[in-house]
Formats: structure tokens, sequence, C-alpha cells
């Protein structure tokens, strides 16, 4: 009987890259036949990883052994020479060209077309990946054109199936029909390597999971065996900093208030978003907690201004609905917020930092007159906000890209916080930022807090989260959990709801 | 090893101004080896085509006239082209402004600073219509504006052609297509006696530096530098694109309305089938060689009226078509746009990294 | 005077053959996701290129070959600008429009008042000379090329391999640089592809039309096959139905200023010919409107269109 080799062994892979150590001598043992769940946040190091396996890059220490046999993955074409399939969560389609075409363009070789419909055909049959193959691709639904790829990737009759995050866009319904393809994948014998987050989904599809933080490996555990609980644990880290908030949580009057925010998605790859509400006082910073992807970027968008709700009522800043106001109008009444994106969203690159004070610190800061932009003044905004800041710049005419990130971010956060916004929106506000930036924004907040105003903190990173609010709430998936007390929160629930698990008695179609 | 494109901190602003300057140049130096290779005196012709103009002064009127109009559509083009917004219309709008000048003068039958002006503001307001049906195709219904604003000038042409050869047509020209000629107090008035400079290079001397002055200080030429910066950064400041598109489309077409009254009204003051001179064409090359700055488009509007006034000297001293000029004119532009890719990069010479190979 | 229906239609297909060919070369041009707008510059270098090459050798296919690769030389020079170097792409072809006008004055300077053999039909005359037959033999062989190139376009595009890799870098270059197509490759042939056969649409005009050289002679037509190619939706098929359209309303200009209307639609006089050179172009306009806007917008504007291809890594 021949001993089960199993089908992929990654030992003590490591891959480093500036700055950072995105895999740290990871293992990985995935047998014939299991479906193998890859579990970990973002910056986890699963993508990396999974590159490495696929042959887009190579590890800088570790081997890998396919079939019990040491290998080095060239290429993805190796890779798929060798029976490696990959399904990417973006997905390489061609939106106006039919199902048939998009599946020849993938081909590796050439295949005349008769023939390649009658393989088409009888992969999508024996699997019930049901598609007409004369389809034009901007036609189908997303969880469709998932279908597209997973066929591109079983004409390889891949012994190793790799699927990253599929489930991200996907409808209830079509998640269980994939899960009955995997299943099938995996009863004859293929090996699927199952990267996600989502803890439910785990539970219910895979036979084992390998759980990855900070680029280590934490623990490879059964999921079935396993609660919920104790992988979101592990998957986010037990050892919290205790929850140290100095001051009494007294706030006053509610200062921004959304209600039943919705917002279609942008594109088929857009997060809607879905009934959101929250409110939050003078004094209280609001946390909003997820994993990337979730719709958070949305939601900045539409605090912002920069998309409108149909509501006006939607969102309210001291009272006045502001749900249909653009930017510059809800700026005026006190709404301020910093997007994710430093270049090219908060700041402008090629311009000066006196330039970027302009940007949005205008109106309210009294740089405009009669239409003309008041250069004087800007440039002393700017400098007060670089010296209140502490934002390392050869002054208020330094070029924002000349800027290390963590300046950039300490001049963008001091350029809204200076206006002495009514409310204050910021997206990841510390991330790519040196530890010492990092603190003094946080600080910043704290101390902008203090002084009344209603602060949303929208980050993936949930020890700062921890750290800094008062109030958190979950979006997962273009919706809003309800709103605890970070006082009284427990942090596995959290990890659950990050997961997609929804408190108790909710339910996942499943 | 090979070559490899390194992004630069910030952009050079060396190469911002050497660049044109160089495209001149190496323009220059090219010109005087392929003239010679054909057989023509190269040395004569380049320096026909680029110097004798600038230093001949009888021929400095020509140069001025023939400037203005390009200076001035290239300050309305370089605003749209900041923008990402691409009116290739202009000359359509161009002869849109001298039609409509026209309708004025030719209607009223009267002159005087008032008609003149009537004519010129009825010239503006022809090139911003033209151009804002692009503006409208674009904003209402998705269409392309290059290949809107194109074919508008086609039919702008023929409207031209229409009016020129009918019911405009001068009963008194011998039945030449061509509009009866101004009155004499229905021209723009001549600025230095003895010369054809008149009042339309006066306004396109002053024109450069208000459009530098309301870009650089104003919160519309804020607004338009962010848009072709960053949109998205636009957006968060609170700038919205469809202002921006219409703003950019009717500035463009107010210009190169404007430059047609003006050329209408200061040096032809009568329109013929051969009025669409290829301005609204040329004027985008100034844009581009003048970087889109309104100073630059001063200086670049100087630099391509040189040539153009030179292809034509040059015609007659080594006999060379003057559409060679429109050879050079390319040139330049194909050498800026060339060139351009190192204000943002740096060139470096890399060796390719040995192939890797990993662990067994 | 007449209606020779014959000798309208011949002369509708003579105008309308460059306006093919050169929309051909730019509709697969375009369907790389590359927006050329030097078709004039090409044409009146394969104009001029082939002329030189006629009156050198003396033989017609020789010249045609010319034009072709005169465009396609035109083309390549865009193409560097554009693909390697990430200029501009309207810029750019606005420049070779005024380059290949200007290159192609002053090489034809040599050639002016120099006459060739009209390329005219290879059919035995009982055929192309025939009052009737030669409507349908009587055309030069550049006529029945640019006829046969429309089905040829069509099946590259629609059912080979090549013309769906073509596809696929127009709609999604990201996509197709992910899936190991060399999106710049593609992209050059295309560009070629479309200068060669503008070259040969302008060879039409010095070698068959008027057989002789003359600054300018295209007369525009180079941009009438650019809104020819919107017009048609990038479909080879409506193409030719678009440049044959467009052949009949420039026939119908000639027709109404040679006074054609007169004696049988007197009304029409009243119309002036302008409106028929103009139709051509407010139809366009019209036409980009509606596709345009329709639901999925841009009709089937390739995706990338225009767009340099700035790979992320």
């Amino acid at each position: 009987m021949t001993s089960a080799a199993p089908r992929l062994q990654l030992t003590g892979i490591t891959k480093r890259f500036p700055g950072v150590l995105a895999n740290d001598h990871v293992d990985l043992t995935v047998l014939p036949g299991e479906i193998h769940a890859l579990l970990g946040e973002n910056g986890a190091g699963k993508s990396t990883l999974v590159k490495m396996i696929y042959g887009i890059m190579q590890p800088d220490e570790g081997s890998i052994r396919w079939n019990g046999l040491p290998v080095v993955v060239t290429s993805p074409k190796a890779a798929r020479r060798l029976g490696i399939g990959m399904v990417f969560q973006h997905f390489s389609l061609f939106e106006a060209l039919t199902v048939m075409e998009n599946i020849a363009l993938g081909m590796d070789a050439m295949v005349p077309a008769r023939e390649l419909e009658a393989k088409i055909t009888a992969v999508m049959a024996q699997y019930g990946l049901m598609l007409d193959p004369g389809r034009v691709v901007a036609t189908l639904s997303v969880g469709e054109r998932q279908r597209i790829e997973i066929v591109r990737a079983l004409l390889l009759n891949p012994e190793l199936l790799i699927m990253d995050e599929p489930t991200s866009v996907l409808t209830p319904q079509e998640v269980e029909q994939l899960f009955v393809v995997l299943r099938q994948l995996a009863s004859e014998g293929r090996s699927i390597l199952y990267i996600s987050h989502k803890l439910h989904e785990i539970k219910a599809l895979c036979d084992t999971a390998t759980i990855l933080r900070g680029g280590k490996w934490v623990d490879a555990c059964d999921p079935k065996q396993e609660s919920s609980r104790s992988m979101a644990e592990k998957m986010i880290g037990g050892n919290l900093k205790d929850i140290q908030r100095g001051k009494v949580a007294s706030f006053g009057a509610e200062k921004l208030v959304v209600t039943g925010l919705s917002i279609p998605g942008d594109g088929p790859f857009g997060t809607a978003l879905k009934d959101i509400s929250f409110r939050v006082r003078a004094g209280e910073i609001f946390g909003i907690a997820g994993v990337a992807g979730n719709g958070q970027n949305a939601l900045l968008l539409a605090l912002s201004g920069e998309e409108v709700a149909k509501d006006h009522a939607a969102v309210t800043v001291d009272g006045v609905k502001v749900g249909h106001m653009p930017a510059k109008a809800r700026r005026l009444q006190g709404m301020a917020s910093v997007p994710e994106e430093r270049n090219g969203h908060a700041a402008v690159p090629v311009f000066t930092l006196a330039d970027n004070a302009v940007l949005t610190a205008r109106d309210r800061m009294g740089m405009v007159r009669m239409g003309l932009i008041d250069s004087s003044m800007a440039r002393t905004y700017a400098g007060e906000v670089i010296e209140a800041f502490a934002v390392k710049a050869t002054g208020p005419g330094a070029f924002a890209e000349s800027l290390s990130g963590g300046n950039l971010q300490k001049f963008i956060m001091g350029r809204e916080i200076l206006q002495k916004p009514q409310v204050l929106v910021v997206s990841q506000p510390t991330w790519g930022v040196d530890a010492g930036a990092a603190a003094a924004i946080h600080q910043a907040l704290v101390d902008l807090a203090a002084e009344g105003s209603a602060i949303v903190v929208i980050s993936q990173d949930l020890d700062e989260l921890l750290a800094l609010c008062d109030t958190l709430a979950v979006i997962n998936e273009g919706r809003l959990s309800a709103p605890m007390k970070v006082s009284e929160a427990k942090i596995e629930e959290i990890g659950l709801l990050m997961g997609g698990i929804h408190g108790e008695g909710a339910s996942h179609a499943a | 090893m090979r070559l490899k494109l390194e992004k630069r901190q910030e952009p050079s602003l060396l190469m911002l101004v050497m660049t044109p300057i160089l495209s001149v140049v190496l323009t220059m130096l090219i010109g005087i080896v392929v003239f010679d290779a054909i057989g023509i005196d190269g040395m004569r012709a380049v320096t026909d085509i680029f110097l004798t103009p600038i230093l001949a002064s009888y021929k400095w009127q020509d140069v001025a006239v023939k400037a203005a109009p390009l200076v001035i559509i290239a300050l309305g083009l370089s605003v749209g082209n900041r923008a990402n917004v691409w009116n290739i219309g202009a000359e359509g709008q161009y002869i849109l402004g001298a039609i409509c000048a026209a309708a004025v003068g030719l209607g009223t039958g009267s002159g005087g600073v008032l008609v003149i002006l009537a004519m010129i503001l009825a010239g503006m307001a022809g090139g911003t219509v033209w151009a804002a049906a692009p503006a409208v195709l674009k904003l209402r219904f998705r269409v392309n504006e290059i290949l809107s604003s194109l074919m508008l000038t086609y039919v702008a042409l023929q409207v031209l052609n229409y009016l020129v050869s009918g019911p405009w047509k001068d009963p008194n020209g011998r039945n030449f297509p061509a509009t009866a000629p101004l009155l004499p107090d229905q021209m723009l008035p001549i600025l230095v006696p003895g010369t054809t400079i008149h009042l339309g290079v006066l306004i396109a001397l002053i024109l450069p530096f208000l459009f530098w002055g309301i870009m650089s200080r104003s919160v519309f030429g804020y607004q338009i530098r962010v848009v072709g910066a960053a949109p998205n950064a636009a957006a968060h400041g609170g700038f919205e694109a469809r202002q921006t598109i219409w703003a950019s489309m009717l500035i463009g077409g107010a210009m190169a309305g404007l430059a047609g009254a003006l050329e209408f009204t200061g040096i032809l003051h009568k329109i013929d089938l051969g009025f669409p001179s290829g301005y609204g064409f040329t004027a985008i090359i100034v844009s581009f060689l003048g970087r889109l700055h309104p100073i630059g488009c001063l200086i670049a509007g100087i630099v391509l009226a040189v040539t153009s006034v030179g292809g034509q000297l040059a015609k007659t001293t080594v006999h060379i078509p003057d559409s060679t000029a429109g050879i050079f004119q390319a040139m330049m532009l194909f050498f800026i746009l060339a060139s351009d890719i190192l204000v943002r990069y740096r060139v470096r010479v890399v060796r390719s990294p040995k192939a890797v190979v990993a662990g067994e | 005077m007449g209606f020779d229906v014959i000798a309208s239609f011949m002369t509708i297909v003579g105008l309308s053959t460059p306006i093919l060919l050169a929309g051909m070369g730019e509709l697969i041009t375009e369907k790389s996701g590359v927006l050329n707008l030097g078709v004039e510059g090409m044409m009146l270098l394969g104009a001029i290129g082939g002329f030189a090459a006629a009156v050198m050798t003396g033989n017609p296919w020789i010249a045609v070959m010319a034009a072709a690769a005169a465009g396609a030389s035109g083309a390549l020079l865009f193409g560097v600008l554009v693909l390697t170097l990430n200029s501009n792409q309207t810029a750019t072809g606005l420049a070779l429009t005024i380059f290949g006008t200007g290159v192609s004055s002053l090489l034809g300077l040599s050639f002016t008042g120099r006459i060739v053999a009209p390329f005219g039909p290879i059919f035995p005359a009982s055929l192309a000379k025939d009052p009737f037959w030669q409507l349908f033999f009587g055309y030069s062989p550049i006529v029945y090329f640019a006829l046969v190139m429309v089905p040829l376009v069509a099946w590259f595009l629609a059912s080979t391999r090549g013309g769906l890799i073509l596809r696929a870098v127009g709609e999604n270059d990201h996509s197709a640089h992910s899936l190991g197509y060399s999106v710049m490759g593609v992209r050059f042939a295309a560009v070629a592809f479309g200068g060669a056969m503008a070259g040969i649409g302008g060879a039409y005009f010095s070698l068959v039309i008027t057989p002789m050289w003359a600054e300018k002679m295209t007369a525009g037509r180079g941009w009438i096959a650019l809104a020819v190619v919107v017009f048609a939706g990038w479909k080879a098929g409506r193409l030719l139905v678009g440049a044959y359209l467009f052949g009949a309303l420039m026939w119908l200009e000639l027709f109404a200023k040679a006074g054609g209307f007169n004696g049988f639609l007197p009304v029409m006089q009243v119309v002036p010919s302008q409106f028929w050179a103009a139709m051509p172009f407010l139809m366009t306009v019209i036409v980009l409107a509606i596709i345009s806007s329709r639901k999925g917008g841009g009709g089937n504007a390739p995706a990338c269109l225009g767009k340099p291809f700035l790979p992320s890594n």
C-alpha cells in the first residue's frame, strides 16, 4: 500500500519584504482529498504564502514538497503543469467576451474550439457548474463569474485547487453551491486549499485549518472539533492589552446620527452598504472593526459626502440632515474625514503641503476670498499643522510625496483635527505608519474627543480600536453589528462578528 | 542588462523646463540632417524656418499676427488638457467664432467700438456654444469628447462653406466664395502703425498673464490642477467632476471663438474658404509644448508662429512646401511627448538578477 | 442629363474604398485598446510612398506594398511613443497626422507633375469595360482587396485565437497581462496593421483616383475613417455599411453640386450641398450619442480604448 504522501508540504517557508517579514518559518501540510483552510486576518501572510505555492514568487527560505518530492515552482505556468490550480479573489475576466472565450483565453495551450466546448460542457456537467458558454460575461452574476474561474482551473485537472477568499462576493445560496462543488472535488481525491477569514464557513466545509497570525504559524486544527471562539482567539491573538480608558464615559449630545444608510455597491465587486445605523455622542470615540473589503471604504465615502444618499436624514450632524449633501457642504457643517488611501485620495502626492491644506481646509479656515486662494493663509495653516503634529518636513512648501508615510499621515490628521470639526471620521488612521507617529495620532484623536468632537475610527487593527474607542461595532458585508461598549466587549465575540457570525441566535444561511 | 524606469521622488523641475527647449533644439538638428539628405541646403532651410523670423524685424508682424490666435486657443485648451478633458474641436469653435462675429458685423452694417465689442463677444459665444455640444454629449450621453468635438469641426467647416458660398457671398466679389469685407470702423485698431499688428495681438499678450493668475491663485485653477493630478482627491476635496468638465470645454470653446473673432476683425476682415488654417489643431501642439502652462503657451505659441512664418519664407528661399513647417511642429511635439517620461521617471541601467535556484 | 446608375455606383465604390481600408485598419488598432488619431497622416504617407514606388518601379503591386510599409512605419513611430514611452495617445496621434501631412508634402516635391499608369482593373476588357459587367469587374484590385478584408477581419476577430487575444487585450489589459499575454506586443502588431491598411487606403488616391500626387490629397478621409469605426460599433460588417454610407453621402454631395436634383426633385435644390457634406459627421454624432448612452455605456467600444497600460508590478 502506497504511503499517503501529503499532496503539498511546506516546511519553514520564510519570505521577507522591505520592512516586513511576511512569512516566518511557516509549515503547511495538505493531504490528498483534504479540504484545508488557511485562516488569518489581513496581513497575516496568507496571500504571500499562497503566491509562493502558485509560483508567483519564491521563498527566501524553506522547502516545498509536492506529492513527496521536492519542487521549485518557478511560475504559475509551472504550477499548473504540476497540477496546482488557483482561483483568485480578483478575477481575470473580460466583460465583453463570452464564457467560452474567457475560458479559452485562460488556457495555456491552444485547443480547437469544438474540443474545448466539449471539455467545458463535460466539466460543467460533472460538477454542476452550469453556465451557458455563449453568454457574455458582463451579464453574469458574480457567482456565475466565479464559476468561469473555477472551470478554468478544473480544465487543468488539478490535484490541488487553491481558492482565495472565494466567498467574499457570493450570496449565501451561491456559497452553498460552491461548497457542493468543492466537496465533490475532494471526494475525487483532489486537495483544496481554502483561504478565508470566515469561521462559520470553515467549520462547515473544511477538514483542517492552519491558522496564521503576523506571518507566523499559530496552529493547525480540526475546525469541526474546535469552537469558533477558540479559532477566533487564535486568529486575533488572545493576549490583549488591558483595555485602558482613563476617562469616565460621560458623553455629551449626539453629534453624529446615521440611520438606515444604504448605498448601492460600486460595480459588480463593490460592497453595498445595507441599512447602517449608529450614533456617536460628543466626546465619544466610536470604532468600526472589520476585515478589509467589507464596506469600509464605501462607508467612509458615504459619511464624507463623496457619495450621497437619497435619504436626507440618513446622516445628521449636530441635528442637521446632511445625507444628501456633497462633501463641501458637509465640511461646512463640521464633518471632517480622512480616507484610508493617503496618496491620491486624502492628499495629492505632487502637491505641496500648503496646497494639500487647501484641499480640505479652505472653507473652514478662511483660505478663500472672492474665489481666490489666499496662499499665505494656506501656508500659515500648513505650518501650524506641521508644528502642532511634529511633522518632519522641510516646511509647507514640501511636496507631499517627499514625506514618509507616518509624517504624511500626521499631516493629514492634523489638517483635519486643527479645523476643529464636530465630527471626524477616519479610516485606517495608522496603517503603514511607524509606532511614534501612530502614538501621536492616537493621542491627537483622544484629545480631540476630549474637546467635545465625535470621532469614528474605521480600522482593521483591533488592538488600536480597543485601546482608543469607547464603543465598538463590526462591519461585515456592508452591514453593521449592534454597538457594544468596549469596556464590556469580549474579544471572542468581536472576532466572531468579524468572521461573519452575528451573535447568539444569528443564522447565516447554512 | 536593460534600462529600467524608476519613478522620481518629485517631478523634475529641471526636466520640465529643459524638455521643451531640448525638443526644439533636437528638431532643428534633425532638420538640418534630413534636408541635407534630400538635397536641400539644410542649414539654410532650418535657419529660415527657426531663426530668420526672429532676426528679421520685417517678419515680426507676421509672427505676432500668427502667434495671437495660437496663444489664445492654446490657453483655453490647456485648461481642459490639465483636467484630462480633450477638446479636439478647437478648429470648429474657432470657425464658429468668426462666423458669429461676421454675423454681427454683416448684420449691423455699422461700426464703432460697441459693434466691434459685440462682434468679439458674439465670437466668444459662438465658440462656447460649439464646445457646449461635446460637453453635453459627454455628460448626458457618455460620448467621448475627442470624437464628438472632432466631428463638429467638420460640421463647422460645412457651415462656413455654405454661408460663404451662399447667403453671405459678397455680391461684389466676382462670384468668389467670400464674405463682403468689413468696413474700416468694424476692424480692430492697429497697434503699431504701418504694420498688421492689431489689437488681438495685445490681447494675446495679456491673456496668458490673466490665465496664469487665475490658474495659480483661484479656486477654479486649483480645481483643474487637482482633477488632473488626482481625481479621487478632487472628489474628496469637494470638487465635482461635472462642473470641471463643463468649465473646461466651455473655456476652450470661448477662447477658440475669441481667436476666430479676433482673426476676422483684426487681420482677415473677411471669411473665405481658406479661413480654416488649422490653428485649432496647431494650438494643441502649442498647448503641449507649453507644458499646459499659460506662460508656456505664450512662448510656445511664438515658437510655432515663428516656424509657420519661417516655413512660408523657406518656400521662397529653398523651395520647400510650407507644410514642411508642419513636420517640424510635429517633430517638436513628438520629442516633447517622448521626453515627458523623463520628467517623472529616471532612467537606470539595471543588471538582470541571476537566476535564483530555490532550495531543493 | 440622364442618371447613370452604374457610373454612380462605381463612383460610390471609389469614394468608399479608402475609407473602408483605413477604417478596417483603425478598427483592429482600436480593438486592441489603442486610439490612433494619426490615420490621415498615415494615409498620406501611404499615398506618397505608393506613388513614389510606382514611379520608380512601374509596378503597381510593389507600389501598394510600399504604401503599406509607409503607413506602417508612421504607425510604428506612433507605437513607440505611445506604447513604449507611454505618451499621451491623443496628442501623439494628432502629431502623427501633422507629421505625415508634412512629410508627404516634402517627399512629394520631387514627384509633382509625374504621372503613372492608374492601377486599374485587371479583369479582361470584355468584362471590365462592358457597360454592365464593369459594375462587378471594372474596379482596381485595391477595391477587391478592401472588400475581401471585410470578411477576413470579421473571421479573424470572431473565430481565431489571435483575434480573441486581440479583443481580450482591448477589453481588459490587466487581465490579459495576468494571464500571461504580451499586451505590448499585441498592440504593436495591431497598430502596425492599422498603419499598413491606412497606407493602402491613401495609395488608392495616388494610384487609382487620380494617378498623380498632390499635397493633402486625402482631403480628410482619414478623419472620416475614424468616425466610421465608431459608427460601425467596432464591427467589421457594419464598417462596410458605414464606409459605403459615407461614400454614398459624399456622392450625394457631388450629385447635388452637379445639379443632379434638377428636374426630378426640385425641392432638394433648396438643400445646400454642404448639408450633404456635413451629414456623415452629424450622423456620427447622433449615432455616438445613441450607442454610448445605452445601458452598458460605450456600446462596443473596447474598454481600454485610449488608456495607457501601466502594469502595476
